[in-house]
């Protein structure tokens, strides 16, 4: 077997770099004022997780357009309903995207919006419940064309 | 913004029935990010909160932010109890307010 000469060691190496740094790239970081909207809309309380499922494209092609779903589990009676919905995107050049308001006429607490994300980031929603208690979920979402125009 | 606005939702459910209502209205939702061919920045304009009421007492209703899709796009549930009229507004950043209403029968 050949031994490895320099060139190959330099791709060897280069490819232990991109793997590497690889993981970071995809962890989007947060970029904008998410975290003030998050105190602003929770009054300080930390979330639990759960209750709410978020279904989001993993790869949008177009940032412009990208499908967002979301259902959390209530019983949406007058005792017991989701209220609010706050949903952000962490690396758009504004954390918010849309608010939610339910009432027990809602039936379910289920929507369905399009949203714009710039670039690749994370999707957090935020629930609050008419009982006060916080709830919620973040998905990340990787955007090939961002929506911001430019 | 002449286009009627355009809702779905069943013209008839059962007592206690949970419905779904599909609702897109036609609008720019300019982000106030953009920049136009002489480099300046294209004011926002967008749909700032859509409401729903059903006979008086609201549904659902959400704020809207820059980072809403052009022609927004909403579903949303409701219980009907009752037969009565679902009134939809969609406020835009200027004021205007565009609305629609849908009537709901009870089915027999």
């Amino acid at each position: 077997m050949k031994a490895i000469n320099r060139r190959q060691a330099f791709a060897l190496g280069g490819g232990f770099v991109m793997l590497t740094l690889m993981p970071m790239a995809a962890d989007a970081e947060v970029t904008n004022d998410a975290a003030k909207w998050i105190e602003k809309f929770t009054g300080g309380k930390a979330p639990a997780k759960g209750k709410i499922s978020l279904d989001l494209p993993e790869i949008a092609e177009n940032g412009n357009t990208v499908p967002l779903s979301i259902s959390i589990e209530s019983p949406m009676t007058a005792d017991s309903y989701v209220k609010d919905v706050m949903i952000l995107a962490d690396g758009n050049p504004n954390a918010g995207v849309a608010t939610l308001s339910f009432t027990p006429l809602s039936g379910k607490a289920e929507a369905s919006i399009r949203i714009r994300l710039a670039t690749t980031q994370n999707v957090v929603a935020i629930a609050k419940m008419s009982d006060g208690s916080l709830f919620t979920e973040q998905k990340t979402v990787k955007v090939t064309i961002g929506g911001c125009g430019g | 913004m002449a286009d009627k606005p355009r809702i779905k939702l069943p013209k008839e459910a059962a007592k206690g029935e949970v419905i779904q209502i599909k609702t897109l209205v036609s609008h720019v939702m300019e982000s106030g990010q953009r920049k136009d061919a002489q480099g300046k920045t294209v004011p926002r304009k967008i749909i700032n909160k859509f409401a729903c009421e059903f006979n008086g007492k609201p549904v659902f209703s959400c704020a809207l932010e820059p980072a809403i899709s052009a022609n927004p796009y909403i579903q949303f549930d409701a219980k009907v109890d009752e037969a009565g009229t679902f009134k939809f507004s969609w406020t835009d950043d200027d004021g205007t307010v565009i609305t629609a209403e849908e009537k709901v029968a009870l089915k027999a």
